[in-house]
């Protein structure tokens, strides 16, 4: 066992306090623990390094129905739901798909709470015509078990497959065209949601990303309406893109959003959820390892050795299988745009660290799950967006890392994709991004190519695989990333050539990519460890 | 450059297969001694054909289309309207139209390369709208089927040496061309061209497709 040294106070620590959530590695410090895939890592990181926690889990409300019915009756800038029903009206309940939240929460899952509440309150109302639509955009199809597990099995057999289905954006007759607004971006919604006299949003916000008018605008939308904001300039020009005030993304999306509400008439369910992703034989993952109990150690350890020798796709399996406890913590009711900030201000609550000072080196533990591969396999491409999109963009403020550092993923970067989910990522990755990696001449030259390809299409609408255009976003959500860091290292990449189509470098260990990170920005980095999932993000002074 | 879409017929666009067809001609002989009898020597060969068609798609031409022997051209001509009618149209698969339409609004030119008859073909080839196609025909003398295809034979490689030449002929760039199959045997028209697309596979085009990372699309 190794000993201890005294605890000596080294690097940054006296500066002005941060927030409780920031620890600094000392001499005395344990060794952290970071996901690289299915794996857990356990490294000694160098004195000085500065450790983001995710803050504990807010309390979740007492009685999540009372909160949703008290919202539906207390909307914002809306009547009362009840008081807008009437008999023999048409309602279209929209709701997120199984992309949010992560891992997928245990049952019931809030949207199975809230739709059963609304679903009462439309057949107290004499209100028989309702459809259950899944705004999942360009994302795969839900397969039917999954849909079943959303939303409960007393609603899926009285609407599953004519009243509860997925939304198709693929379909020549089930989308309609509301118009351009004023930049000229195409809005193309749902048919059935725009025929309809309400559409009540059902949305889960797991990031200040999602929900607002992201939810009808983009959920129910085709791939014409999503190419002006879905593209690398956007993304540049997204300070982040987590950050609605200042993320363009955000602003077009607002700007659709607004032709939207001029055409239909949405009332908005938002959610905000606590980040409670592990509890009970789980929890020691989200705590201090400085705090870790002689049992956290052992349940650690025993499911260190127990993943060691398990196949990939079994510890893939038992992860997957391993549903979060996330609670409700808020939910508002109403006009889109007061709801979402309502909501928003509670995401913030939960997940923004106050951070001083940027770092040099950057550390993110890549984990297994990511929004697009839920059942599924995180492919290379998946890891470029969870490294460069997401933990780049989980700030406010201004980024984590330098201008020009380096940002450090732990993940075995395996050469897997899943050929139902992902068949057009496979063919990004193997024959475009050897030719270019430059984000512009991949959409100018080949995106549409992808999105039109009849292949893909039909695998979109009639299997579960992703649009043919979906791995473009992917990497043009890593764009701003792309242009802000100076290199990016992948520590533990168990193979040469993926890495090396990405763009990047790959080291054996954690502290050989350090080392090298220190060659790149010089001897004495200030290094910052993200120590996520659950999601932390930095506010940043 | 122009480009096109390629694509097999039976097990890829339609449910059927070369069986099916003559099984209707076997079903509507001269009499209803000869279609009982016809009808059983076609049922129970059907092993056989299944045997030979996995190891050899030349071998099982070469012993199902002997069968034609003595069928009279009109006949098989007159019957091809109803055979599509009542076997091929309500075969087709409710994805092939969305396959055909989105890949005709890419402006690819449609071809079906098929090793079934043209007789059986050309009014499914009017429905789907499809631009070109190359089949197989049977030989006639005076009036009647010899029971041989009249060269060349379209089956497997052959396809692919087809498909050359008439890229070449129509100035198609075969990079930019699509091509659709269900079979294994089909190997080499699907390697032959830039976008190739395992359709309904079976285990054997599965696993290929996997290896070889190509979309693998369920039309059914």
């Amino acid at each position: 066992m190794r000993e201890r040294s005294p605890k000596v106070l080294r690097g940054p620590v006296p500066r002005n306090k941060e927030d409780d959530q920031v620890v600094y590695i000392d001499g005395d410090s344990a060794p952290r623990i970071l996901f690289s895939g299915e794996d857990l890592l356990l490294e000694d990181l160098p004195i000085g390094t500065r450790v983001i926690y995710p803050k504990p889990p807010i309390e979740g409300l007492a009685n999540p129905g009372a909160a949703i019915r008290y919202a539906l009756n207390h909307p914002h800038d809306s009547e009362p739901l009840y008081a807008q029903l009437a008999p023999g009206m048409r309602v279209t309940i929209a709701v997120d798909d199984i992309s949010l939240p992560l891992p997928p929460m245990t049952t019931p899952d809030i949207r199975q709470t809230i739709i059963e509440i609304v679903l009462e309150l439309l057949d107290a109302n004499g209100v028989d015509d309702v459809h259950i639509v899944i705004a999942n955009s360009l994302h795969r199809r839900l397969s039917e078990a999954e849909m079943k597990r959303m939303v409960g099995s007393k609603i899926h057999d009285a609407f599953y497959p004519d009243r509860y289905y997925n939304h198709d954006a693929e379909d020549p007759d089930g989308i309609v065209h509301l118009g351009k607004t004023d930049h000229g971006e195409s809005v193309n919604i749902n048919r059935r949601a725009v025929e309809s006299d309400l559409v009540i949003y059902v949305n889960i916000n797991l990031v200040p990303m999602d929900g607002g008018h992201k939810s009808v605008a983009v959920g129910l939308c085709d791939y014409e309406s999503l190419r002006p904001h879905h593209e690398p300039e956007t993304i540049r020009a997204s300070d982040s893109y987590m950050d609605p005030k200042r993320s363009m993304l955000n602003t077009k999306v607002e700007r659709q959003g607004a032709l939207v509400d001029r055409h239909m008439n949405v009332f908005h369910i938002e959610t905000a959820l606590n980040n409670r992703i592990y509890a009970g034989a789980t929890a020691f993952l989200s705590k201090n390892e400085d705090e870790f109990t002689e049992i956290d150690r052992l349940k650690f350890e025993a499911m260190r050795w127990t993943l060691s020798k398990m196949p990939r796709g079994a510890k893939r399996k038992l992860f997957q299988s391993i549903p979060a406890q996330y609670q409700m913590i808020a939910c508002h009711a109403g006009k889109t745009e007061p709801v979402h900030e309502k909501i928003l201000q509670r995401c913030w609550d939960q997940y923004a660290v106050h951070v001083r000072g940027q770092a040099d080196v950057l550390i993110c533990p890549v984990p297994f799950v990511s929004p697009y591969n839920v059942n599924s396999i995180l492919n290379p491409i998946l890891v470029q967006v969870m490294g460069l999109g997401y933990f780049h963009n989980f700030y406010r403020g201004k980024p984590i890392l330098k201008k020009g550092g380096v940002l450090i993923l732990t993940h075995p970067c395996y050469d897997e994709f899943d050929h139902n989910h992902h068949p057009s990522y496979i063919e990004f990755f193997n024959r475009l991004l050897p030719e270019t990696r430059d984000a512009m001449k991949l959409r100018h030259k080949y995106e549409e190519e992808f999105a039109k390809n009849p292949s893909y299409i039909e695998m979109y609408r009639r299997g579960n695989a992703y649009h043919g255009a979906h791995p473009f976003f992917m990497w043009y959500w890593g764009e701003n990333g792309r242009q802000h860091v100076g290199k990016v290292i992948v520590a533990g990449a168990e193979n040469a050539h993926v890495p090396k189509i990405l763009g990047w470098e790959r080291s054996e260990s954690l502290t050989e990519a350090i080392a090298m990170a220190k060659s790149f920005v010089g001897p004495s980095p200030e290094i910052t460890m993200m120590h996520h999932p659950p999601i932390v993000m930095a506010d940043m002074e | 450059m122009a480009a096109a879409a390629f694509y097999d017929l039976d097990g890829t666009l339609v449910r059927t297969n070369l069986v099916h067809a003559f099984a209707f001609s076997a079903r509507n002989q001269q009499g209803i001694l000869k279609s009982i009898t016809k009808t059983i020597a076609t049922l129970s060969s059907v092993p056989l054909f299944m045997a030979a068609d996995f190891f050899n798609r030349r071998l099982f031409n070469d012993i199902f289309f002997v069968r034609y022997k003595g069928e009279s051209e009109d006949r098989l001509r007159c019957l091809s309207q109803e055979l599509f009618d009542t076997v091929l149209k309500p075969s087709i698969f409710p994805g092939a139209y969305e396959l055909i339409d989105k890949s005709r609004q890419l402006g690819l030119r449609q071809v079906l390369v098929t090793g079934a008859l043209d007789l059986t073909v050309q009014p499914l080839a009017r429905h789907l709208k499809i631009d070109d196609y190359v089949t197989n025909r049977l030989e006639f003398v005076d009036g009647y089927a010899t029971g041989r295809l009249l060269p060349p034979v379209v089956a497997a490689a052959s396809k692919a040496s087809w498909m050359r030449i008439y890229a070449e002929k129509e100035k198609l760039n075969l990079s930019d061309c699509y091509s659709y199959s269900d079979s294994m045997s089909d190997l080499p028209m699907l390697s032959v061209v830039g976008h190739p697309t395992a359709v309904n596979p079976d285990l054997r085009l599965r696993n290929t497709a996997l290896q070889h990372d190509w979309p693998i699309l369920d039309l059914r």
